[in-house]
């Protein structure tokens, strides 16, 4: 069987995990998966950061639990598998999040059950969780998370500062009643640029985001490429 | 990812240039003719727009590396700005002139790829943003010269532009000086139920469709008139879109009668000459073959008249040719005329 095949996989580069997942493997920047609720909720922070959490438990638990049971499950079936494990997460969330965040399982709506067709979360169920050992599969599922999570909120930022003027609107509804100091208005007397909220916003707001991280990249190549070639003859001995 | 996109059908640099220049020359009766109604603020708009045009084009050609001079000197930039500021009510604020045009000439215009690569209209993608973004500001047209009230002086006009009404006029005075466009209006009593003859008992409108307006459609119709004799555009978007839009207006008022518009007044009010012979004929991203501009006319003329009559905004000049623009690739590949040579039916 395959297995043979998976079991004899190195030892687990935490290190890139982390970066793969946060920066040169972004599932919002570079994978583009999981753009429907990308770009549906990120008119503000806080639904940014209740999608991002959401999100990032989904694939976590599910990562986990794909990885653990990956030895019994057969190949042919693995697909409705992997759904049905997804289909249960997200529920299980669902119903925690309407018995403790009313407000904002209301506000999140349908983009909460629909994490299951989130694309980013079967893919790593296939591409990583399927075929590596529970920790670093765990590790992998909070990175590709966290990646997702923070490109929800620099998003979710920029559409509600151009937007709106402010940022952590309505954070009560994720923090509690205690947490309404957090709501900053950045811009007093603000009118409000509407397109910013509204859907083309946020297509056009990502596709800048995009454009930001391979000018980043660019420079650091350059950087790398004008520094002495040590570095990546480094890499290979570690590996 | 880069998609692969046709050469613009125009020719060289010079050639450009030289359209470019004759559109200008074919909008000054209408720019005249508004400013005579609308005052100074017309003109405001269109020199500021210019001004602040060159400068995005300026700034957007150097952060691409791009030669100055050959693009700033194509006047591609200044029909751009003219068409956009024709299309903001007179004496709107500075700012949002700036909004637009940014949206106009660097994100539709220059990060597509800069002249002959942008799939849209780029002065209609900076109006677009602008009704979608400031409905009120941009909703807020000066009453013609001659309904009571006087037009502003220049330099109560200049005032207005960049320091703000406030410091010039107070609320009522204002108030008094602004009006909704006759397009606006009259769909405002139709919704109310008031009978379309009614509403032209009631208000002084003219011949046909607002004593400004019509004259104003006619000017721009006088210029797309002279580029079609001079054969700078082709007739068939035009005539497509006017008699698509007229033919809506007829059946339709003929099925329902006295509760929508006439044909006459759907084209002499609004945008509508100007977008038939200014806007929707933009070569870069109009269809290019013979009947795919049959197709493009006419479905904007169709689109306009949906909008107008059973949706919320009161003009649809602009998302009609956006709409369209973006169908263009399919109906130019389903269109192509037949190669000299080739038999019937289109290879596989």
């Amino acid at each position: 069987m395959s297995d043979d095949i998976i079991e004899k996989s190195p030892k687990v580069n935490y290190q890139q995990l982390i970066m793969d997942g946060l920066w040169h493997n972004n599932p919002g920047l570079v994978q583009l998966l999981g753009l429907c609720p990308l770009l549906a909720v990120t008119g503000n922070v806080v639904n940014s950061i209740g999608l991002g959490l959401a999100t990032l438990f989904t694939l976590v638990i599910s990562n986990a639990s794909i990885s653990f049971s990956r030895h019994w499950v057969r190949k042919e079936i693995r697909i409705p598998f992997y759904v049905l494990v997804i289909a249960s997460n997200v529920t299980v969330i669902d119903l925690l999040m309407s018995a403790w965040l009313p407000h904002l399982h209301l506000v999140l709506g349908i983009f909460i059950p629909l994490i299951v067709t989130n694309c980013s979360i079967i893919g790593r169920a296939e591409a990583y969780a399927s075929r590596n050992a529970m920790l670093p599969a765990i590790v992998d599922g909070m990175m590709m998370g966290l990646g997702f999570m923070l490109v929800l909120i620099v998003l979710g930022a920029m559409r509600e500062l151009i937007g709106h003027g402010t940022l952590f609107e309505n954070a009560a509804v994720m923090f509690g009643d205690g947490a309404e100091f957090l709501t900053v208005q950045v811009i007093d007397d603000y009118k409000g640029f509407l397109l910013a909220v509204l859907p083309p916003g946020a297509f056009i707001g990502l596709g800048f985001l995009i454009a930001l991280k391979n000018l980043l990249d660019g420079w650091l190549e350059k950087r790398k490429k004008s520094s002495v070639s040590v570095i990546p003859v480094a890499v290979e001995n570690i590996s | 990812m880069q998609f692969k996109t046709d050469k613009s059908p125009l020719g060289g640099m010079s050639n450009v240039a030289s359209v470019m220049r004759q559109v200008l020359y074919a909008l000054v009766p209408g720019i005249a003719v508004m400013t005579y109604f609308y005052g100074w603020g017309v003109l405001i708009n269109i020199v500021f727009s210019i001004m602040i045009a060159l400068s995005f084009e300026a700034a957007s050609l150097w952060l691409r590396k791009r030669p100055l001079k050959v693009f700033l000197s194509d006047y591609s930039a200044i029909v751009t700005a003219t068409l956009f500021a024709l299309t903001l009510p007179p004496l709107v604020s500075w700012w949002i002139i700036v909004i637009g045009l940014f949206f106009a000439i660097v994100i539709a215009k220059q990060l597509y790829g800069g002249l002959g690569y942008n799939p849209f209209n780029p002065a209609m993608v900076g109006f677009a943003v602008l009704i979608v973004s400031f409905p009120l500001e941009m909703g807020q047209w000066m009453r013609p010269q001659f309904s009571d009230g006087h037009l502003p002086s220049l330099l109560e006009s200049l005032t207005v532009v960049f320091n703000g009404v406030t410091d010039v006029f107070n609320t009522q005075q204002w108030d008094a000086m602004t009006m909704a466009t006759p397009l606006d209006d009259v769909k405002t009593e139709l919704r109310r139920g008031v009978y379309f003859s009614e509403v032209l008992q009631t208000r002084d409108y003219g011949f046909i469709s607002g004593k400004a307006w019509e004259w104003v459609s006619s000017a721009f119709l006088l210029g797309g008139l002279w580029l079609l004799f001079k054969g700078i555009i082709n007739w068939r978007i035009p005539t497509a879109l006017l008699f698509v839009l007229a033919t809506m207006a007829f059946v339709v008022g003929w099925i329902e009668p006295d509760v929508h518009q006439s044909p006459l007044f759907h084209l002499f009010s609004g945008a509508t000459m100007l977008g038939a012979f200014f806007i929707a004929t933009d070569p870069v991203s109009a269809c290019t073959t013979p009947r795919g501009q049959l197709i493009y006319g006419a479905s904007i003329g169709l689109i306009i008249y949906i909008i107008r009559t059973w949706g919320n905004y009161p003009d649809a000049i602009a998302f009609s040719v956006l709409i369209m623009n973006m169908s263009v690739p399919m109906i130019d590949y389903f269109t192509r005329p037949r190669v000299f040579g080739e038999t019937s039916g289109r290879k596989q």
